[in-house]
């Protein structure tokens, strides 16, 4: 007979085991994938068919392969030109817009709320021919420049709406001390909550940059050479010598290599990233 | 107070100016553009035909088939992401040594670009080669290798695989902010008066968290409805499992139809603003609180 002391004891354990069995089968299922990446990217010929979960032998062709791929290159420096040029100018945007809307009542302030939060709905296809006409109108098409334009429609909506979230939870007397001192506006917003604002920037440039690195769309739409081609699209076009077999071990290479960087950032700003994605949208 | 007024417009301008330029004018164009003839080549030189393209758009079986793809993608989808997404934020709200290990976990398939995810599971799908079928086959519960992604009704099942892996993340981090946000003596209660977790959550959690998860459902959909990316790579030009997006760019980029393929994405987008009208009609309460 156990007594009821250890009962519980043992229920409790029980619960402690299951609880960490689950963990390990959601780490499981949010890794795997990924971790097969890697495994297969490090194999060729074929070994790659191997269906073991660990690689006998390891070889870096793909990954020598892939860097001097000259469509692989180019595509990797241009994501990174557009992404870094979009969250830049998104956030530059948003910065100012977001100060009004944060500390002052005034008409017209909700509305313009309600519609950054209806634009980050838009189906991004319900622009494409209209946006189409405007890059060939500015005499844009496949170039960078056409997709820091297109993302804008992605990363200012969402930017804005999570800046003037941030900035509302400054407190005011901060706000009333700068302006009892004389300061105007646009001081207030450089000197005062620029600095106080600094850890949400580098959160809000890092959803946005993100979103620009990871979109698709627009980039498979707006650009046509290696020019402007960002990596989604260069490995969506990944193609082998025959239409039938798909280089798999390089097209795994240079997956990791994108993903390597994303992963690495959202490691290391996991706090800052998690509540700057809720933030800009549901708490209830 | 009229000048304030005025520089309050003053640091909105630019941002009014972006929005109206890449997203306003655009979506006025492609609306308009829906009741024209225009072709890709030559977007100056169109003719208007009224509401032909609409009536052209509801006798195409496949558009219809691109609707319903994309409905059973959205039902299917965000219902089973609700529920993993819920049990991943119970996981993440309990305080236990490696909780900030688990969230960085859980984080990786959100982070991975759409495009990457599509390809590493087009590989791991892979009817001949793909490591599914050979895990399945050696715990033998199939005896033959499924043609996961060329067969027209499974090619739906492993874009709906695909989608619940990519983004059960997401719902998590906003179901677990919501979690965050009750008070937290409800948690308490199971484990001071030893009542069964189960009971708490049915009787005291799920009815709190009722609003932040039917907003959240509300956004998914919203974000199902358009999918693109992940249909495209894992369809492959195939257009039994196209869904709306996909349809309206093949038709207005492919085939060059852009006043067809307008017409495709003016439809998506009166049913998606429909749906936004409901979300934000819930999430005004979101805006009381930043008042």
């Amino acid at each position: 007979m156990i007594k009821p002391e250890n009962k519980w004891k043992y229920k409790k354990y029980i619960k402690n085991v299951v609880f960490c069995l689950l963990c390990l089968g959601v780490a499981c299922a949010c890794l795997f994938p990924f971790y097969w990446a890697v495994v297969s990217s490090l194999r060729d010929g074929a070994d790659l068919f191997s269906t073991d979960l660990w690689p006998a032998r390891i070889t870096f062709d793909n990954y020598r392969y892939v860097i001097h791929d000259e469509t692989f290159s180019s595509s990797f420096f241009n994501s990174f030109v557009i992404a870094t040029l979009t969250s830049l100018v998104a956030l530059a945007v948003c910065l100012f817009a977001a100060y009004p809307l944060a500390r002052h009542r005034f008409p017209g302030r909700k509305r313009m709320l309600m519609t950054a939060l209806s634009i980050t709905t838009l189906p991004h296809v319900a622009v494409l021919s209209g946006m189409f006409e405007l890059i060939r109108i500015l005499d844009i098409y496949n170039e960078k420049s056409a997709l820091v334009l297109a993302y804008m429609i992605i990363t200012v909506p969402f930017t804005l709406w999570v800046m003037t979230n941030f900035m509302n939870n400054i407190p005011k007397d901060i706000e009333e001390a700068a302006i009892m001192d004389g300061a105007s506006q646009y001081t207030i917003l450089m000197k005062v909550f620029f600095p106080i604002l600094s850890p949400a920037v580098v959160t809000t440039g890092l959803l946005a940059f993100i979103a620009a690195w990871n979109e698709f769309l627009f980039a498979l739409t707006f650009t046509q050479t290696n020019q402007a081609r960002t990596v989604p699209v260069a490995l969506a076009l990944f193609s082998g010598a025959s239409q039938h077999e798909l280089p798999w071990g390089l097209i795994m290479a240079a997956s990791v290599l994108v993903t390597l960087p994303l992963i690495l950032l959202v490691v290391v700003f996991q706090r800052r990233i998690i509540s700057g994605l809720t933030a800009g949208s549901v708490k209830g | 107070m009229k000048r304030s007024n005025a520089s309050n417009w003053l640091f909105l301008a630019p941002c009014i100016f972006v929005l109206i330029l890449c997203a306003g004018w655009p979506l006025l164009r492609t609306i308009f553009f829906s009741f024209t003839d225009a072709t890709l080549d030559n977007l100056q030189d169109f003719s208007f035909v009224g509401v032909d393209n609409f009536i052209t758009l509801a006798r195409d079986q496949e558009w219809w088939r691109a609707v319903l793809n994309t409905f059973v993608i959205a039902v299917v989808s965000v219902p089973l992401e609700t529920i993993l997404g819920m049990m991943i934020a119970l996981i993440l709200h309990r305080n236990f040594k490696g909780r900030g290990w688990m969230r960085a976990i859980v984080l990786v398939p959100w982070t991975i670009p759409t495009i990457v995810s599509a390809r590493m599971w087009a590989w791991m799908l892979n009817d001949v080669y793909g490591i599914i079928n050979d895990l399945l086959m050696r715990m033998s519960l199939i005896d033959a290798p499924i043609p996961w992604i060329a067969s027209n009704s499974l090619s739906i099942v492993s874009i709906i695989l695909v989608d619940v892996w990519k983004t059960t993340p997401y719902m998590a981090l906003l179901l677990l902010a919501g979690l965050q946000s009750l008070p937290q003596d409800c948690f308490e209660a199971t484990e001071v008066d030893s009542i069964p977790f189960r009971k708490t959550f049915i009787k005291i959690i799920l009815p709190l968290m009722k609003p932040t998860i039917i907003v959240a459902m509300i956004f998914r959909t919203l974000d199902a409805v358009r999918i693109f990316d992940l249909v495209y790579i894992l369809s492959s030009g195939n257009s039994a499992s196209a869904t709306m997006s996909v349809f309206a760019r093949r038709h207005l980029v492919d085939f060059t139809d852009v006043g067809f393929g307008s017409a495709a994405s003016t439809a998506l987008l009166f049913f998606i603003a429909f749906l936004t009208v409901l979300y934000v009609s819930f999430n005004r309460k979101k805006l009381y609180n930043l008042r």
